[in-house]
């Protein structure tokens, strides 16, 4: 094993504590109530597919749980094709 | 009127079976009656790692349903007096135990012993709640390993919401067994350490149960660490967690092996 090796085996515990002081801040505050990031992730796309047909395999969503902030991000791809409006149509 | 027991995980593998039969024994050998009671339907295993396997006629899913009554169900221990085993069946019917029958059967069980202990499945479904339930106070065997720190904080979560004693607006009395606990390793920080699993799950200490060989070859022999080799380390852990149980204040160690010269030397094993 090389030096580097030995030393980045070292030590994990750390590592393993900070994850998990993470992950169950998270789940403690979700505990009894619905996951935000995933409600406002439906909604969003609820929204939009109701005025154009959203491809599922052109949706793109990220989510970073943070220590004190989380992130989604959601990235659709929206064809130039008018016909794909629903809000024409109807 | 005894106290009802609960030791659950949610992780399964962790040592919800052998710490329910180490503690089992060790409450009985000190004087306190016990029944240790299976509630992995389906999945029974408690009879097994008490050597009770050849000896189970009822069970706990047969007295719920009237079949049987609780004294036919019961099976003596052996070799400890004042101890009792309530096994679970082997029916895969996920909903043969029923929310009252289990009431009744908890009931009956705290009027005739001092400690009714409930060995809870893995997971969270049905049979991991029924064995909370009605807890008074539960063990949460804990693992230092974040999947195993994880599901106990989401047990943690479910005992102070759905059992009895918290819909009462009371509390059930909380605390964590760490078991396979290596201390050389927790030192190298390869290994989470106890402060670390008490800081998160912020639940006092019962018990320290080292890593130790002796466990595996209990649940071999069908005989609980705390009967088949009392001097071993896990069972002076085991002791030491029961007495803290019956309100004692016994100084935490880590207890290991004691080791010869000769061990120290030849005694490293490969992996």
């Amino acid at each position: 094993m090389s030096m580097f090796g030995l030393f980045s085996r070292r030590g994990s515990a750390p590592v393993a504590r900070e994850r998990l002081q993470i992950l169950l801040a998270h789940e403690r505050a979700e505990r009894g109530q619905p996951d935000l990031l995933a409600i406002l992730r439906d909604e969003i796309l609820a929204v939009i597919s109701r005025h154009i047909s959203i491809e599922r395999d052109n949706v793109q969503i990220k989510m970073d749980r943070g220590n004190s902030a989380s992130t989604l991000e959601i990235d659709i791809e929206i064809p130039n094709a008018a016909d794909l409006l629903v809000a024409a149509r109807a | 009127m005894g106290k009802v027991l609960v030791v659950t995980s949610g992780k399964g593998g962790v040592g919800k079976t052998t710490s329910t039969a180490a503690l089992g024994v060790a409450l009985a050998q000190a004087g306190q009656t016990v029944v240790v009671v299976d509630f992995d339907v389906g999945l029974r295993n408690l009879d097994l790692v008490m050597g009770a396997e050849r000896r189970v006629v009822f069970d706990l899913v047969n007295v719920v349903q009237g079949v049987a009554k609780l004294p036919q169900a019961l099976i003596r221990d052996k070799r400890i007096e004042k101890l009792w085993l309530l096994p679970a069946s082997q029916t895969r019917d996920k909903d043969a135990l029923t929310e009252q029958g289990v009431a009744n059967v908890i009931r009956d069980l705290r009027a005739k012993f001092d400690w009714v202990i409930c060995d809870s499945p893995a997971g969270i479904e049905r049979g991991a709640t029924l064995a909370m339930r009605f807890a008074d106070t539960a063990v949460i065997v804990t693992n230092p390993e974040v999947s195993s720190v994880r599901d106990s904080d989401r047990i943690i979560g479910l005992l102070d919401s759905k059992t009895e004693k918290a819909e009462k607006g009371q509390r059930v009395d909380k605390h964590i067994l760490i078991t396979r606990y290596d201390a050389a390793r927790a030192a190298r920080g390869e290994m989470l350490n106890i402060d670390d699993v008490l800081e998160i799950l912020a639940i006092p200490l019962l018990g320290i149960i080292p890593e130790s060989e002796e466990i595996l070859r209990a649940s071999n022999l069908g005989s609980p660490v705390t009967i088949g080799n009392p001097a071993s380390a896990p069972a002076r852990a085991y002791v030491a967690a029961a007495c803290r149980l019956r309100g004692e204040e016994v100084p935490m160690i880590v207890p290991s092996e004691r080791k010869g010269l000769l061990d120290k030397l030849f005694g490293r094993r490969a992996a």
